[in-house]
């Protein structure tokens, strides 16, 4: 036993896995040759591998849930939102520690410009009034599209387009008119086969802002994407899916109001 | 491909390692949705070029841990019944090989390391970066509940083939 090769149990692991050095690797297998039951150990370590790869693989394939990009699942988000005390509605975000970045974040970006964060805030905060609203979430509804929009544009002094969302489950409720920090913001809201709403800001006083990149900001339960080209601002925000769902309606909204 | 993109790729790998992790389907998604609210807003504070696997591997056992110690009381219960459970049932093979209460039976802090290398494949080193812990750990933690596991699934079996050996 003296003249044989000392063989650390952190070897025989790393030989389970496949990860020892080939040399090692030889010297582990005459050692194990010599030892039926500690052979029989490390085959167990590879053969729970195997198992547990069987039984956890089949995960990867698994449909997401709704807030995870795929079917919905029955999941009281606002419940869960509830419990947590401090998470105020209309972006008066308090105590949660996300929040506090966030609005620690909001006043940094207020006090050097950024008007991006300060618009997400804004939106977030629109979402959070309208999007709730059963009998009244917007002022001219879906079937007078062209009006809505044509009447938009008119007041924003730029021409606008309400991107069809239909591509990932949403489309138009209508839209309404709404005042910004220097001038009117135009909302669009979006509603899916499950009720749950995502609504559009556009403002188009963005003047000195050169921030263009595509951006995530979470006001509360309301997530919001947004993102500035040239002058008009634009933001995303929904407080009952994912951001990865969120993510997608951003994009297809982006794609069309930014085409390439 | 950005950050954002990558991290949503990782999605499916979380889930499977929730989901071995904390074994119930629905609890395991709940982690998945905190870890992601999580590394969402500390996404800025990922170094780029650096591996973001592991970052986000890190950010969910972070959160597993403080879920676990917020319900600390509930959890020295679990961490009894095991053994009660176990021995109960020690004559039932079925139950002793089911995968899942087997793992869940192992602490946790052993599960995390085992479910790494295994289902994530990722090297000794990999582990302890994500787990923040020295790899002497790592190696004696991955040992101990391989040990652990195949006594389980052995289960009486075992300890009779011991006996009757020699």
């Amino acid at each position: 036993m003296s003249d044989e090769p000392q063989i650390t149990d952190s070897e025989l692991q790393a030989y389970a896995d496949g990860r020892l050095g080939e040399e090692r690797s030889r010297a582990v297998e005459a050692w194990l040759a010599a030892r039926p039951d500690d052979a029989e150990r490390v085959a167990s370590y590879r053969r729970l591998g195997e198992e547990l790869r069987r039984a956890y693989d089949p995960v990867l394939d698994e449909p997401l849930p709704d807030w995870l990009g795929g079917t919905r699942a029955p999941r009281p988000r606002w419940h869960r939102f509830a419990r947590v005390a401090g998470w105020v509605a209309l972006g008066i975000v308090v105590g949660a520690p996300a929040g506090w970045e966030l609005r620690d974040a909001r006043q940094a970006a207020a006090s050097r410009g950024d008007l991006g964060v300060v618009m997400a805030h804004r939106a977030a905060v629109a979402h959070a009034v309208y999007s709730p609203e059963v009998r009244h979430p917007v002022e001219v509804g879906a079937d007078q599209e062209a009006h809505l929009v044509a009447w938009l544009s008119k007041r924003l002094g730029t021409q606008l387009r309400a991107p069809k969302l239909e591509a990932v489950g949403y489309s138009l409720v209508g839209g309404r008119l709404l005042p910004g920090e220097n001038g009117p913001v135009a909302h669009f809201m979006y509603q899916c086969n499950q009720g749950t709403r995502v609504t559009l800001y556009v403002r188009t006083d963005m003047t000195g802002n050169r921030e263009t990149a595509f951006r995530y900001a979470r006001e509360g339960n309301v997530g919001v994407f947004y993102w500035v080209d040239s002058k008009i601002g634009y933001a995303v925000s929904s407080a009952d899916i994912s951001k990865e769902v969120l993510l997608s309606v951003a994009n297809a909204a982006y794609q069309q109001l930014n085409p390439p | 491909m950005n950050e954002a993109e990558r991290l949503v790729e990782l999605i499916p790998r979380l889930r499977r390692y929730a989901r071995a992790l904390v074994g119930d389907r629905a609890a395991a998604d709940d982690l998945v949705q905190d870890t992601l609210e999580r590394a969402w807003a500390k996404l800025h504070l990922y170094r780029r070029g650096t591996d973001l696997r592991a970052w986000l591997f890190t950010v969910m056992h972070n959160v597993h841990v403080n879920k676990v110690r917020a319900t600390r009381a509930t959890d020295t219960l679990e961490d009894e019944m095991p053994e009660l459970a176990q021995r109960a049932s020690q004559g039932d093979a079925l139950m002793v090989r089911d995968l899942d209460r087997s793992i869940s039976r192992l602490p946790a802090e052993q599960r995390s390391v085992l479910l790494l290398v295994t289902l994530e494949d990722m090297s000794y080193e990999e582990v302890a970066r994500t787990l923040g812990i020295p790899i002497g750990t790592v190696m004696s933690r991955l040992s101990r509940a391989r040990e652990k596991l195949r006594a389980m699934m052995l289960g009486v079996s075992a300890s009779a083939k011991l006996k009757l050996v020699k």
